[in-house]
């Protein structure tokens, strides 16, 4: 990240968000709104005086997963770049009371700004690559889990947190009630692989259970308890992780963890089956760690439809053709990369980021555009210059030319033949698919089928 | 019922307009996925469900199709879009010019097929091939109405 920030090709727009999308491949126009941090980012230094200050703290349910807390001033977490922080104006005392200002009054050099207003960048650029990752799957969604009513009920990315050198408990892993726990049950598929949830793998899941039931074993010597309907250890040197921590003495119980209990005493059950036994299974433990399902973005459809990219039934951004073009959309010029398209590890991310980048490299050397020839054309003899056309293009492909007749831009037309259809001077034809030759196929099918 | 008297069982032809990125390729899937489907069903590859303009519907049954079967993206899920939602404007008036002509707007189907869905593919074709043979030919649908008015 740091070398992101400091390298000379690369610009960082952060706190901020596309507001709006124009243009075609190799000349986007992207209008970009700049929030306000209500810090001047040309003065500050980073020195973090005013996050020390700030009198008010707020739950960080984003990065410390609703286990640590932060200031109403503050930077994401401590590597976050620029190192620059924010004011949250829904909580900083401030903005809802008219009162404190206390950052401003420790500032070494003035660098806070109540005043500040979102600003608007305006940048013509080449290509696009998205790269939103993923969201984490609300667990509350299946009250078995009992998720929420247990302190001791952990998500998987609250237990990173739990077992983080800076987190919560300095990386020692406590329950809520600071002791030591001596039995942990980690569940697999928690919202993966479930038709009442998402129906696909999340792909991480297993990976980081292992670490995880590793790092339980390692920090504490409590017992384990794995429950899955089976271990995904795909990628290079993963199955010899799962059989190490299989040596660690980790019980793997194939079945998944069908219920979660809070008992009175405040230790919680787990029901399961063990499929290999063929009977049902019952552990108390101290500490449950759910395996939470990944998901798409909530905003995945305003990007979507921002961008013109198309999104799979799972709600994952399309690429352009499952596996041969996993990194393209079917918008020309845009680019996906990461999670945002499927669930993916670190290792499967560098990779699909770094095919991305080099579609772009691949299409600025050319410095030219391969169009398809798919393409609309209009008959101007016959266009009569109703405009019936132009709002239907899912492209904004068609304008009026000087004449007042519709034209195509052939690099922005994607060859759908929408417009074809909705032309009633029947002045356009969809080359490849004219009506010609739909009637001609049309005639002959039927003929053929006498 | 007078085909089915004659001892010789309607089989009718329909014309499906399959979309190339959902239907097509659930079509495809549903080939090789060796899936049985109705083979009265005579596909027709348009880039997009919002290419089927109403001429070439209307050209579909004057060639003597006795039903025309439109297979579009879900919705939202367009290749383009927003072409099957035109689609989805479009049958409902095409429908009504239809029965104004005298012929059944029942002929003209209206489905969704995303790409995954080689099995919804079978079931929608076999749905509609079964609907258009239990409503007889075309010919005599027209011929009728000729002469009732």
């Amino acid at each position: 990240m740091m070398d992101a920030g400091r390298h000379r090709g690369i610009k960082l727009l952060t706190y901020s968000e596309v507001e709006s999308v124009s243009g075609y491949v190799g000349n986007f126009t992207v209008r970009v709104r700049k929030h306000a941090r209500s810090v001047r980012e040309d003065i500050c230094t980073g020195c973090g005086m005013c996050q020390e200050k700030c009198p008010t703290k707020v739950i960080d349910s984003v990065y410390e997963a609703g286990m640590g807390r932060r200031k109403a001033i503050y930077r994401p977490f401590g590597q976050a770049v620029p190192n620059i922080p924010v004011i949250d104006r829904d909580n900083c005392l401030y903005f809802t009371k008219g009162r404190c200002k206390v950052c401003q009054k420790v500032c070494p050099i003035g660098a806070i700004d109540y005043e500040q207003q979102d600003e608007f960048v305006d940048l013509n650029v080449g290509a696009i690559v998205i790269a939103t990752g993923l969201a984490l799957w609300d667990p509350t969604k299946l009250p078995q889990y009992s998720y929420g009513l247990s302190p001791n009920i952990l998500t998987g990315i609250q237990f990173e947190r739990l077992t983080s050198a800076s987190g919560p408990t300095s990386g020692k892993i406590l329950t809520a009630e600071g002791r030591q726990p001596k039995d942990v049950a980690i569940l697999h598929c928690v919202g993966s692989r479930d038709e009442h949830a998402h129906t696909y793998c999340s792909r991480i899941c297993c990976m980081y259970s292992l670490k995880h039931a590793h790092q339980v074993r390692d920090k504490t010597g409590a017992n384990v308890y794995d429950f899955h309907m089976d271990v995904r250890a795909f990628g290079k040197a993963y199955d010899e992780y799962y059989q190490r921590v299989q040596e660690e003495g980790v019980t793997f119980v194939r079945g998944r963890g069908a219920e979660v209990q809070v008992l009175p005493s405040g230790r919680l059950r787990v029901k399961a089956e063990d499929t290999d036994l063929g009977r049902p299974l019952t552990v108390e433990v101290d500490m449950v760690i759910l395996a939470t399902a990944v998901e798409a973005q909530p905003d995945a459809s305003k990007i979507a439809s921002l961008f013109g990219v198309g999104r799979t039934a799972d709600g994952f951004f399309a690429e352009a053709h499952p596996k041969l073009r996993p990194v393209e959309t079917n918008t020309a010029g845009v680019f996906l990369a990461g999670s945002c398209q499927a669930p993916r590890d670190v290792l499967d991310t560098v990779a699909h980021a770094s095919a991305a980048a080099m579609e772009v490299v691949r299409l600025f050397n050319r410095g030219k555009v391969i169009v398809s020839p798919t393409v609309a054309r209009i008959n101007a003899e016959d266009c009569v210059g109703c405009g019936d056309c132009i709002p239907v293009c899912p492209y904004s492909a068609i304008s009026r030319g000087s004449d007042g007749k519709a034209v195509i831009n052939p690099t922005l037309c994607q060859g759908c033949g929408t417009c074809v259809a909705a032309c009633p001077a029947n002045a356009i034809d969809a080359l490849h698919f004219t009506n010609e030759e739909l009637v001609a196929q049309v005639d002959g099918l039927l003929a053929a089928a006498l | 019922m007078s085909s089915a008297a004659e001892g010789t069982a309607f089989e009718p032809r329909i014309i499906a307009f399959l979309c190339n990125w959902c239907s097509y390729a659930g079509a495809d899937g549903a080939g090789i996925a060796r899936l049985e489907s109705p083979a009265c069903v005579l596909p027709v590859r348009v880039m997009c469900s919002g290419r089927v303009s109403p001429e070439m519907v209307l050209r579909a049954f004057r060639s003597g199709a006795d039903g025309v079967l439109i297979l579009a993206c879900h919705i939202g899920d367009c290749h383009y879009n927003s072409g099957n939602h035109r689609t989805v404007k479009r049958v409902p008036l095409l429908r009504n010019l239809l029965s104004y002509v005298g012929i059944n707007p029942e002929r003209l189907g209206l489905d969704f097929v995303s790409s995954a869905e080689a099995t919804r593919f079978a079931q929608v074709t076999t749905e509609f091939a079964e609907k258009i043979r239990s409503l007889g030919p075309l010919s005599q649908e027209v011929g009728e109405a000729s002469a009732g008015g």
